[in-house]
């Protein structure tokens, strides 16, 4: 058990997920991620690179993992934002990396030391075209560990660039945790294959080697890479292949944590830092009588649709509070159909929220609620 | 010289031919010499990966039977640096154009001649966007017309050669299509060097520069190629009135100095890590 700060559980979540490849870009509040790296890699003859800016931190990522590294970078939203580029090559060449992005307040150069979390829709729709997109977030230093560790085996499973979501507070907190040792570093053995293998489409990703003869591009191409006589249908049908690989696994990559929620009349759905102020909020409001529950979104994209669907029908209202003007709020919607009231709580003003905001909230959603069942006559209001 | 076809065909992908360049285009050329330049150093295929931007030039590695990356506009030299990184032994050879090196991957030339990575850009200067049309592009000479210059351009044009010295580059060389026997030698020559180099290769555009500037076509092009340019080592024979508006051609630069991932196997080494694939 040592205390161990959030950027800090990123390096180690990454060695433990095999990364052997860091290119980055200095940014607050992320900077410390590339800082251990660079203290780090050496020693484990892997590859630490300060580029000259963040497109080429995601573009030397991209020819790493072709040159057989499993490769990251990490950055903050004016990072994010010039990254998207090389988000969406990643995605149509099926080149599995990882992508952390430490929020801060934007939009621009907004508050960089303050946190955030208004590119959520960002790390979802920011390049341009369609692309299935699996993004997680953490609300504690352990949490980092994991979603880390668990972004490079999703990014190897899925050949898609993962996204990880921190923000300022997180990656800047200490907590004490108890992290296994840093396993030794992979052997990297070229995979021999077939020159003929199909290097795209349903097929493993395998990393340019001696005996392959792939070629990458983000034209539209067929399985073998080919772009002479492609069409758009080619490109559509390997971006629908990745839409349904993810959702196959929709189980095992949806992952949420539900929290006091069996018998609750009201929901709060929240994600990263927020989850924190939520929790305590249900135990406060719990005390006071009100039965609140929480489900903390650890996957933000794929969105849990059905599990959402299902909370709807079972309480009588959804408050959503996060660190943006509303973003997440439009798929919860979507998700509740209609089935409750849904009510939001937005602030970017690099503030955390407090979790006594998060209780008055409720309480005056409940009062009015109370009111409105004393009118029409019953509803799901408790006693 | 080896005969057309001569032993070359294990280098070329030729179900992705014929190529997307244009009748009388340079860009044919050029990759001629590439694939001359794998010959002469007897390279195995599967020890090369060629790297192309985006535009007329990024389409070259499809047509190498060798591991390829058709990568982003003006990105293409972090993708390399990332790959050679990650496989030092890999020869990586870059296609850019001019739009690609000079506008908007400027930062990228600049940061990879500075780091001393050893990769070969081969910069294919038709001095104008050709995939897109006919813009003008950094290396438009001044008082040429685009389509986005119509009334002559009045902006001075970049001296790539000028770029890469001051960066740090390595290697640095000028040639044309026009002499064609030249470009295999000093591609080869980059591919060998142990540091970053360029060799830039003046090209023709006959549709869109040539057609835009009245200036003919493929022949006329050549010939302007030609006239507009002199052997370095031929300086000291010409009069100032004779250098005026041409570009000296040659080698400018040959010289070894420390390449990064040396230095950074030497780093790794001294942290006690093991970099060696």
């Amino acid at each position: 058990m040592r205390l161990v700060q959030g950027n800090e559980a990123a390096v180690m979540g990454a060695l433990a997920g095999g990364c052997n490849f860091y290119a980055g870009y200095p940014i607050t509040p992320a900077t410390e991620i590339m800082e251990q790296m660079s203290r780090i890699l050496p020693s484990r003859g892997a590859v630490f690179i300060q580029m000259e800016d963040e497109l080429a931190a995601l573009g030397a990522v991209i020819g790493a993992a072709w040159g057989g590294m499993r490769a990251m970078t990490a950055t903050s939203g004016p990072g994010f934002s010039l990254m998207q580029e090389h988000i969406g090559y990643a995605a149509m060449t099926q080149t599995p990396c990882v992508v952390i992005d430490s929020q801060r307040v934007g939009p621009s150069t907004g508050q960089p030391t303050m946190p955030a979390q208004g590119d959520v829709m960002q790390a979802r729709w920011g390049s341009h075209g369609d692309r299935a997109a699996i993004v997680l977030t953490a609300s504690s230093v352990k949490d980092v560990f994991d979603v880390t560790r668990l972004a490079f085996e999703w990014a190897q499973d899925y050949r898609l660039p993962v996204i990880v979501l921190l923000d300022a507070v997180l990656s800047h907190m200490r907590e004490n945790v108890e992290l296994p040792p840093v396993p030794d570093p992979i052997a990297r053995k070229p995979v021999a294959v077939r020159e003929d293998q199909p290097a795209f489409g349903s097929h493993p990703f395998i990393p340019f080697s001696g005996s392959t003869r792939t070629i990458v591009s983000g034209l539209s191409h067929d399985e073998r890479g080919m772009t002479r006589g492609a069409i758009g249908q080619d490109a559509e049908q390997i971006i629908r292949n990745q839409l349904a690989e993810v959702d196959r696994d929709y189980k095992r990559i949806v992952q949420f944590r539900r929290y006091r929620l069996d018998d609750a009349t009201w929901a709060i759905v929240a994600y990263g830092i927020t989850a924190r102020a939520a929790r305590a909020a249900v135990n406060s409001l719990r005390e006071s009588g009100l039965r609140v529950g929480l489900l903390e979104l650890v996957t933000l994209w794929p969105f849990p649709e059905q599990t959402i669907h299902e909370l709807a029908a079972s309480v009588q209202g959804i408050l959503m509070p996060e660190l943006n003007l509303g973003q997440m709020i439009w798929p919860l919607k979507a998700s509740v159909a209609g089935l409750a009231p849904v009510s939001s709580m937005g602030r970017a003003d690099g503030e955390l929220f407090r979790p006594e905001e998060i209780v008055q909230t409720i309480n005056r959603l409940d009062h009015r609620n109370a009111a409105i069942s004393s009118v029409i006559g019953g509803g799901k209001h408790h006693a | 010289m080896p005969k057309i076809g001569e032993d070359l065909t294990s280098y070329l992908r030729q179900n992705m031919m014929p190529t997307v360049w244009c009748p009388g285009c340079g860009h044919g050329n050029i990759f001629r010499a590439i694939t001359e330049s794998f010959r002469q150093l007897e390279l195995d295929p599967s020890r090369i990966a060629v790297l192309g931007g985006i535009g007329c030039s990024g389409r070259t590695p499809f047509y190498f039977n060798t591991n390829a990356m058709h990568t982003t506009h003006g990105r293409v030299l972090a993708f390399a640096t990332g790959l050679k990184l990650a496989n030092p032994g890999l020869t990586v050879v870059v296609t850019m154009g001019d739009g690609d090196a000079l506008a908007i991957g400027a930062g990228h030339f600049v940061h990879a001649a500075r780091r001393n990575i050893d990769l070969t850009a081969i910069l294919y200067n038709n001095s104008i966007y050709g995939m897109t049309g006919g813009q003008e592009a950094p290396s438009t000479p001044l008082a040429f017309r685009s389509t986005t210059s119509p009334f002559g351009s009045i902006e001075p044009a970049f001296d790539t050669v000028e770029l890469a010295l001051a960066a740090g580059a390595t290697y640095v060389a000028r040639t044309t299509t026009f002499d064609f026997a030249d470009m295999p030698r000093y591609i080869a020559e980059a591919i060998a060097h142990p540091g970053f180099s360029v060799v830039e290769i003046l090209s023709q555009c006959p549709t869109y520069f040539g057609r835009l500037n009245r200036l003919g076509e493929a022949p006329e092009l050549l010939d302007y190629e030609r006239t507009h340019t002199f052997l370095r080592e031929d300086a000291p024979l010409l009069t100032k009135e004779e250098m005026v508006g041409k570009l000296p051609l040659g080698v400018f630069r040959n010289e070894i100095r420390p390449e990064y991932t040396k230095e950074y196997a030497k780093l790794c080494e001294a942290q006690g890590g093991n970099y060696s694939v």
